[in-house]
């Protein structure tokens, strides 16, 4: 372990691995995490097919889809939580200072925090591989498609961590900073669901019922009708058989890597300890 | 080595620090004193590139702190008066991630930690959990990380506070030895007398305006407006007293048991070679004439007296 730490150079990141293995909460989160993937999709594997002399591979597919919803939904409870006191925390226990003073950028300290964080959320994921292969035996999904699902995976936590970083850069304290980052999650994985729903809902009163394609862009904001998109894409056009304007996932991509992009911008124009330009050219000779 | 030009630093209304100028040499220890809330973190902080001030500059071996961060980061320690440190990790490992983010080789590390931890008496704790050490050790090893890239200028921001008299010794013996190395270090505390032994230069503070600066032994003089001579005589004290009670620059004269002589002096050294050749030619018998410190606690409390407090 010591060897392999050797070859990571960046020292934020060395120090983050190592003191995070080094608590009991690490080995308690990855148990209850498995305890609840395994948990929900064995019990309602059981109950479907305990009383069953075949399997349906569209049942199947079904329960892929619901394990694949309740993965992100896990995602966006355990992100923020990972990720919303890593700077706050430095601040919290003064050492974010002497930090500032070391040669690391503030760039280089709010990108490792992200990685770091990212880096365990994507062991639990990578732990509930099992649950998966047991559930891709069943058939109905293509490789193509798990894959699919394991991109978009980081897609959200990239979404869902900047959004923590953000508000762990932003407050001064820890506690404000995970509680405004879970309303912003949940105002993501919730939120933009209920608008497209409300809205569906608005222009059927107001157009009559009929179909809204312009609706996509509201429903592909959300993570979960998005990702249920790769599925069955009419979760993105609320029911309607219109072919999505653009492939769900990439719109996903197109809005929210450049939001999280901006949030990284502003943490880092937030640790700066003197205001200058982020990106400076180096000069000749320099 | 580092030079601050009229640096003053606002908060909304409040002036933390106010048109200060100092001028500290490379090699010297420079002891800045005042009162809690004086202005002294805050100064340490522009010099340690963690602010801008509202106006002035502020230069660490040339380089102005705001135009020229990275290279004052290269060349500074610094501890700021109230500092963390991280759960999890042994004494070697927390000043291996210091090495790091100076990017420092990683097959340099390990002689340099383990000198490092010799240097502040924490070999023995190599692998201690750092959250396990007492205060004083976080100190010592608080003062480690400080010097871990090798720093020209170390600015220590009240680096005793808080420590029992044991690790405030060790503390001072740390830094007689770093002084020993030829580091410029400039150190804060709201205690005077704390810092005379160990510094060069005085600057002491109050409400972010600096009211005295000199050399340690001259603070008392420059304070009081005149310096106080010791005279030490084997006998005929009362007639010495009567013999210089009326020279030139001699403001007063107390006898100070049956054979010392303290004389408030306002003159200039040839007036100190004329009054010490009077006593001798009129043949008094001198033991010893010298000037002396002056009791710094004293002067403490007569410039800061009443403001800021």
């Amino acid at each position: 372990m010591q060897k392999l730490l050797r070859r990571v150079t960046n020292p934020i990141l060395v120090k983050e691995y190592r003191s995070r293995m080094r608590t009991l909460k690490t080995p308690v989160t990855l148990f209850l995490y498995l305890l609840v993937m395994g948990g929900v999709i064995f019990g309602f594997t059981y109950l479907q097919y305990a009383r069953n002399v075949y399997y349906n591979p569209g049942d199947s597919r079904m329960l892929f889809v619901m394990l694949a919803a309740l993965q992100l939904v896990l995602i966006a409870f355990v992100t923020p939580g990972l990720v919303a006191g890593t700077i706050s925390g430095e601040r919290e226990r003064q050492t974010l200072n002497i930090l500032l003073t070391t040669h690391l950028s503030p760039l280089k300290i709010v990108l490792s925090k992200l990685v770091s964080s990212l880096s365990f959320m994507a062991l639990l994921v990578f732990a509930t591989l099992p649950v998966y292969a047991v559930i891709f035996l069943f058939g109905g999904v293509s490789p193509g498609q798990v894959l699919g699902v394991f991109g978009f995976y980081l897609m959200a936590m990239i979404l869902f961590g900047s959004v923590g970083l953000f508000c762990s850069a932003w407050f001064k304290r820890t506690g404000v900073s995970t509680v405004t980052a879970y309303m912003l999650t949940f105002a993501l994985l919730g939120g933009t669901g209920l608008a497209a729903v409300f809205l569906n809902e608005m222009l059927d009163l107001l157009n009559g019922h009929g179909t809204h394609p312009k609706l996509f862009y509201v429903a592909a904001l959300n993570p979960v009708l998005n990702l249920i998109a790769m599925f069955e894409p009419e979760f993105v056009t609320l029911g309607s058989n219109v072919e999505p304007p653009i492939t769900p996932w990439v719109y996903f991509l197109i809005v929210y890597l450049p939001v999280s992009i901006l949030l990284w911008y502003l943490s880092v124009k937030r640790l700066m300890p003197v205001k200058r330009p982020i990106f400076t050219r180096k000069r000749k000779g320099e | 080595m580092i030079r601050t030009v009229n640096l003053s630093m606002k908060y909304g209304k409040f002036r933390a620090v106010h048109d200060l100028n100092l001028q500290i040499e490379a090699g010297s220890v420079f002891g800045f004193v005042g009162p809690n809330g004086a202005g002294k973190s805050t100064t340490m902080s522009i010099l340690a590139t963690l602010l801008a001030p509202t106006s002035g500059q502020a230069y660490v071996d040339g380089y102005d702190v705001i135009q020229n961060p990275e290279e004052v980061r290269r060349l500074i320690g610094y501890m700021p008066d109230f500092f963390g440190v991280y759960d999890n990790l042994t004494a070697v490992e927390y000043l291996d991630f210091y090495a790091g983010a100076y990017n420092i080789p990683v097959e340099k590390r390990e002689t340099l930690i383990r000198d490092l931890l010799e240097l502040v008496n924490l070999s023995m704790k190599a692998d201690a959990y750092v959250d396990t050490l007492s205060r004083g050790m976080k100190q010592r090893l608080g003062l480690a990380r400080c010097l871990i890239h090798d720093p020209k200028v170390l600015i220590l921001d009240e680096p005793a506070s808080g420590l029992d008299p044991r690790a405030r010794i060790e503390m001072k013996e740390i830094l007689k030895e770093l002084k020993g190395m030829g580091k410029t270090i400039l150190i804060s505390s709201h205690i005077l007398p704390e810092l005379a032994e160990m510094c060069d230069h005085i600057g002491i503070i109050e409400q972010g305006q600096l009211i005295a600066m000199a050399p340690v032994d001259q603070i008392a003089a420059q304070v009081a407006g005149h310096r106080v001579l010791r005279v030490k005589l084997r006998s005929r004290a009362e007639d010495a007293q009567a013999l210089v009670q009326d020279a030139k620059g001699v403001q007063s004269v107390t006898l100070e048991g049956k054979t010392d002589l303290l004389i408030a002096y306002t003159g200039d050294e040839e007036g100190q070679v004329a009054l010490l050749s009077r006593l001798v030619s009129n043949g008094l018998p001198v033991l010893a004439f010298s000037e002396e410190a002056g009791n710094l606690e004293e002067v403490f409390l007569t410039v800061t007296k009443g403001v800021g407090s």
